[in-house]
């Protein structure tokens, strides 16, 4: 036994031993110090357990020592420590800034002077980790500094830091960061944040009532986030007005306090005996069965809900049970209680600023809020609109049905995600996809007129089924090609993000640009119709195919090029929809019928109808939404039923055409 | 005119004994009656076939004979389907629930039966309550009457505010078009109280015949979709021979000439529109307790439009030319997707039907618009004989089908 331990014992002393000849041989750097550490140093030395064993709960007094030092090397000290780069000399305990060279080396500095003390062996040193905890209490604490660090986007940064995650702290910090503050926005940012803390932290009445009161009218997220919490309330029973600062008197059954959670708290403060539920008093009788019996009630008969109150009555009576009532309901016992909303903060002059100013803010927000809608309404608007504008020609103009209409989007958005496979660069490969998705889907449409419709000019009812042939063939076809997953249209990066005007009305690039392109199609649409032959000659066979014949216009050629023009039309606002919308193989089937509705309701062969049709269903939608934001499918369902009762009073839509253009 | 109808319209007779035939041999055949050549799953797709045909009828009665094109069909026909799932769903699971209610140490009141059913149907919805609409699924009598009678009010308030606002031809097919969308996202939305998208479903176990088996069931439905079938054609024939009859075909063919000559055009429209969503509600009763399972994506717009495919392709305007697009169809359409086609080795490319089927289908639906817009039942008449007038591409005079003076005259 002795001889075994002294053998394992050998190769440990010898380890030992060389370790201490190492140490005495290699002049350690910064030895120097030993004898004289430097201020900081003295500092960590004198927290010296608290930092080695660093854990969130006991760590704040050495952080405290460190910022409360007042020594200008205090921050990098920090710095280091969250970043673990604080390492630890263990023969001594002295603490350095490292930074790992390889696997054994490491490079020191000395935290008082700065001076590089040269790569060092890592056998003697160790790392400190400090967890997540740690670190979080080391950065609220660097905020100070960080906070008038000379670099604005680090000034910046530790506002936000505060902003996320503020502690009573910070208000120092910041109330002291001003005055030296030369960057005028982030000067009105701090004395922003400064406020918001006041509200929440201070101990100053007066500070928090003028902070309060001076976000009258604010839109900031942030500032409601810091208004509400002074609003809590909690519920109360009792029967004589509590202390406290009441908010007001509650009745059970509302929103606030639900009957079973008044009857509850009743029951807690021993004002009322507990009214067990059906099932509980179902528990019971099954705990006293006896015998195949309850309380001389035979277990077959307990089917129904009077022959067990008879049973449960019966235990009553034997005493086993308290006894209950059967008619009695909690409704009734809560009627006698009274209950008062108690307001968490005790000051009622917090509270009712807190409230005006929350007022106040909401009808700002309000208004804020219909302007954000109004926008959002717009947006849809226009995509309507674009994607009904190629079947106002098709089908407002010359009357054709086409349910292909969806698949020519679809072809639209399949030859932008196409164009971008070949051309990488984003920009470009939009700006090419609009001129190429017109040609394709101009080819298909003319096509489609050439192969099928012309030959069906009289029998509008069969255009219908033949088109909507051709949009199966058209669906799967593009199935079989893509396949059925999504495929990306991505927007350039300069479409990417969003218009922000506050924090409640905001609206992305993508939507404007397609604003803007709907505006653009009106005015290409308006100079083609009214201003060119083509336009002109579509007129006149619109109204009178055989009159235009005989005045030197071919029927055929103009229907043709229409048809072609719409479904062009269809194939750029497929470009667009495939931009914000995931390109698969039923992208136009899902705006088919909301298109075919925008032209119906907006009145056939006007494009001013148009546009007002999809106004209307834009606007229509985004309201129905608003009134049940949770629900955009009830939202679409009760739209069109809408629709179909607005049918019912302008049976030509918004706009309809008189005299002989009007057709019947 | 003192033939009675059926000696007048002797394709009645004829489709009638087929049907009968049809029913007799696929009896014969089956797993559950006969010598079983012929698979459990096969005969509810002939039973589930012969519901579409019933439909496809109803389809040529509004639209070849009315001349409404309605896109709103299918979705009474689903209507009719939930009306009869609810009852299906709630008896068998308030079998399931009895049965292990009843192990509980004493018996459940009503109330608690009730809940308890509640709890299981709703409970994929995150709820336990039964909706307003459940209120009479206890009840198969009323739930078999609302099965007529909610497709046809439906019909019956739509088709009374379309058709007093005189929208008709396209702008109709539109707007029914927009209301069955409006009815499936509708059922889509969770708190509609049919289950949402999760639909209904376990439809084929008929409550309190657990120990029938499937093969037998089948059979049953298959007799009962058979009747359905022949009583509605029947119906169909019965109404479009009479002066009702001729009065529809002339709203079809000039409604303005109709109304002139003092008939109430919208009653007309509106009898044929409300009668044709009872029979849709009907057969969508019968088919889907042979599908097993129902959802809202069944309502979709596009099923209906499909409908109006197989009546176009087995031939407009004639009640067996409905019934045959819609077996054929339906019948092929399984045939290429359910797998069982080949695959063309091209040598290049090898065409895999599931894939291009639908692609087919679409271009022969335009082939037959353009070139024979007769259908298939058009080929009947090449045996009896009957030519449509050639008229070298010009119009075909008041509406399509009908013969000017002259040529009817000849």
């Amino acid at each position: 036994m002795s001889i075994r331990s002294r053998i394992v014992a050998l190769p440990a002393c010898l380890l030992l031993g060389l370790t201490l000849v190492c140490a005495a041989l290699v002049p350690a750097p910064g030895q120097a110090q030993d004898t004289a550490a430097g201020p900081i140093q003295s500092v960590l030395q004198a927290h010296r357990a608290l930092i080695e064993k660093s854990s969130r709960k006991t760590v704040g007094e050495a952080i405290d020592a460190i910022t409360g030092s007042g020594l200008p090397q205090a921050q990098s000290v920090l710095e280091s420590w969250q970043a673990k780069e604080m390492w630890q000399r263990e023969t001594d305990g002295y603490f350095f800034r490292g930074r790992e060279i390889d696997r054994d080396t490491v490079q020191l500095y000395d935290f008082d002077s700065g001076a590089d003390l040269g790569p060092v062996p890592d056998d003697d040193l160790k790392q400190l980790k400090p967890n997540s905890g740690v670190r979080g209490l080391i950065g609220a604490a660097l905020v100070r500094f960080q906070l008038t660090d000379p670099d604005p986007e680090k000034r910046r940064a530790a506002l936000d830091a505060i902003a996320r995650d503020a502690e009573a702290s910070h208000l120092d910090a910041i109330a002291a960061s001003i005055a030296g503050e030369t960057d005028a926005a982030i000067k009105a940012a701090k004395e922003r944040t400064l406020r918001l803390l006041t509200i929440r932290f201070s101990d100053v009445e007066n500070e928090r009532l003028a902070a309060i009161r001076s976000f009258k009218g604010d839109l900031g997220v942030d500032a409601r986030a810091a208004l509400n919490p002074l609003l809590a309330t909690k519920v109360l029973f009792s029967p004589e007005p509590p202390v406290g600062n009441i908010a007001h008197q509650v009745s059970p059954g509302g929103a606030e306090l639900s009957v079973a959670e008044a009857h509850a708290m009743m029951v807690t403060a021993g004002a009322t005996p507990a009214l067990p539920g059906a099932a509980e008093r179902k528990a019971t009788l099954i705990a006293h069965i006896d015998g195949g019996k309850v309380g001389g009630v035979p277990i077959g008969q307990l089917d129904t809900q009077a022959a067990r109150d008879r049973a449960y009555a019966a235990l009553a009576e034997a005493g086993v049970v308290a006894p209950f009532t059967p008619g009695q309901t909690e409704a009734d016992a809560v009627a006698s209680g009274r209950f008062w909303a108690v307001y968490d903060e005790p000051s009622a002059a917090i509270t009712d600023a807190a409230a005006e100013t929350l007022a106040a803010i909401s009808t700002t927000v309000g208004v804020n809020q219909a302007l954000d809608l109004t926008l959002d309404a717009l947006s849809l608007a226009s995509i309507y609109f674009l994607a009904a504008i190629g079947l106002a020609i098709t089908f407002g103009v010359m009357g054709v049905i086409n349910m292909a209409h969806g698949e020519f989007i679809m072809m639209g958005a399949y030859t932008g995600y196409v164009i971008q496979q070949i051309v990488p660069d984003y920009t470009l490969s939009i700006l090419l996809a609009i001129p190429v998705a017109f040609a394709v889907t101009f080819a298909a449409g003319v096509a489609m007129e050439r192969l099928v419709i012309r030959w069906l000019y009289h029998r509008p009812l069969e255009t219908l089924l033949a088109t909507f042939g051709i949009s199966i063939a058209l669906q799967q076809l593009a199935k079989n090609i893509f396949g059925t997953q999504a495929r990306p249209l991505t927007a350039p990066a300069w479409l990417d993000g969003a218009w922000a005007l506050n924090d409640v009305v905001g609206i992305s690039y993508i939507r404007i640009a397609i604003f803007v392109l709907a505006l653009v199609f009106l005015a290409i649409y308006l100079w083609i119709m009214n201003r060119t032959r083509l336009g002109l000659e579509t007129r006149a066979v619109t109204q009178n195919p055989k009159m235009a014949g005989s005045m030197g216009i071919n029927p055929d050629r103009v229907n043709m090029l229409t048809f072609g023009l719409g479904s062009g039309i269809a194939g750029i606002a497929g470009v667009a929809i495939g931009l914000f919308a995931k390109v698969t193989s039923e992208l136009g089937q899902d705006y088919i019928v909301q298109s075919f509705m925008t032209v119906v309701v907006g009145g056939v062969g006007n494009v001013w109808g148009t546009l007002a049709g999809a106004t209307l269903i834009g606007f229509l939608q985004k309201g129905i939404e608003w009134l049940n934001p949770s629900n955009t499918l009830a939202a679409q369902t009760y739209m069109i039923i809408f629709i179909i009762i607005f049918i019912q009073f302008r049976p030509r839509g918004i706009i309809a055409l008189k005299g002989r253009a009007a057709g019947d | 005119m003192n033939r009675s109808f059926v000696l007048r319209n002797p394709s009645i007779l004829v489709f009638l004994a087929l049907l009968a035939f049809f029913t007799l041999a696929v009896t014969a055949l089956s797993e559950g009656f006969g010598v079983a050549l012929i698979s459990t799953s096969f005969v509810k797709t002939l039973g589930k076939t012969l519901c579409l045909a019933l439909v496809a009828v109803a389809m040529d009665l509004v639209w070849g004979y009315c001349g409404i094109l309605s896109l709103g069909h299918f979705a009474f026909f689903g209507l009719g389907g939930y009306m009869i799932g609810m009852w299906l769903m709630y008896e068998r699971t308030r079998g399931i629930v009895e049965a292990s209610l009843a192990e509980a140490p004493i018996p459940p009141t009503p109330q608690e039966v009730v809940d308890a059913i509640g709890n299981q149907i709703f409970g994929v919805v995150g709820s336990s309550e039964f909706p307003l609409v459940w209120a009479f699924a206890d009840s198969l009598v009323l739930q078999l009457l609302l099965v007529v009678i909610l497709p046809g009010l439906l019909a019956l308030v739509f088709g009374w505010l379309a058709f007093r606002s005189r929208v008709t031809g396209v702008y109709l097919s539109i707007l029914t078009q927009a209301m069955t969308l409006a009815l499936s996202l509708y059922l889509f939305q969770n708190d509609s109280g049919l289950r949402g998208n999760n639909g209904l479903s376990g439809l084929q176990n008929l409550p309190g015949l657990d120990a029938v088996p499937q093969a037998v069931v089948s059979i049953w439905f298959l007799w009962a979709s058979a009747l359905a079938l022949g009583l509605g054609y029947l119906l169909a024939a019965w109404l479009v021979s009479g002066k009702f009859g001729s009065v529809v075909r002339g709203i079809r063919d000039n409604e303005a000439r109709v109304r002139f000559l003092g008939y109430s055009v919208e009653s007309y429209k509106l009898v044929i529109f409300t009668l044709t969503a009872m029979i849709a509600g009907i057969a969508g009763a019968l088919y889907y307790p042979q599908a097993g399972i129902i959802n809202p994506a069944e309502i979709a717009p596009i099923a209906s439009i499909y409908l109006a495919v197989w009546v176009a392709i087995g031939g407009r305007g004639r009640l067996y030319g409905a019934v045959i697009g819609a077996v054929f169809v339906s019948l092929v359409s399984t045939w290429f997707t359910g797998g069982q086609a080949p695959d063309v080795n091209l040598g290049f490319y090898t065409v895999k039907w599931v894939d291009w089927w639908l692609i087919v289908l679409g271009l022969s639906f335009v082939l037959v618009t353009l070139f024979a817009p007769k259908g298939i039942g058009g080929l009947f008449d090449l045996i009896a004989a009957r030519r449509g007038p050639d008229r070298h591409g010009d119009d075909l005079g008041p509406d399509q089908g009908s013969l000017r003076e002259k040529e009817a005259v000849e």
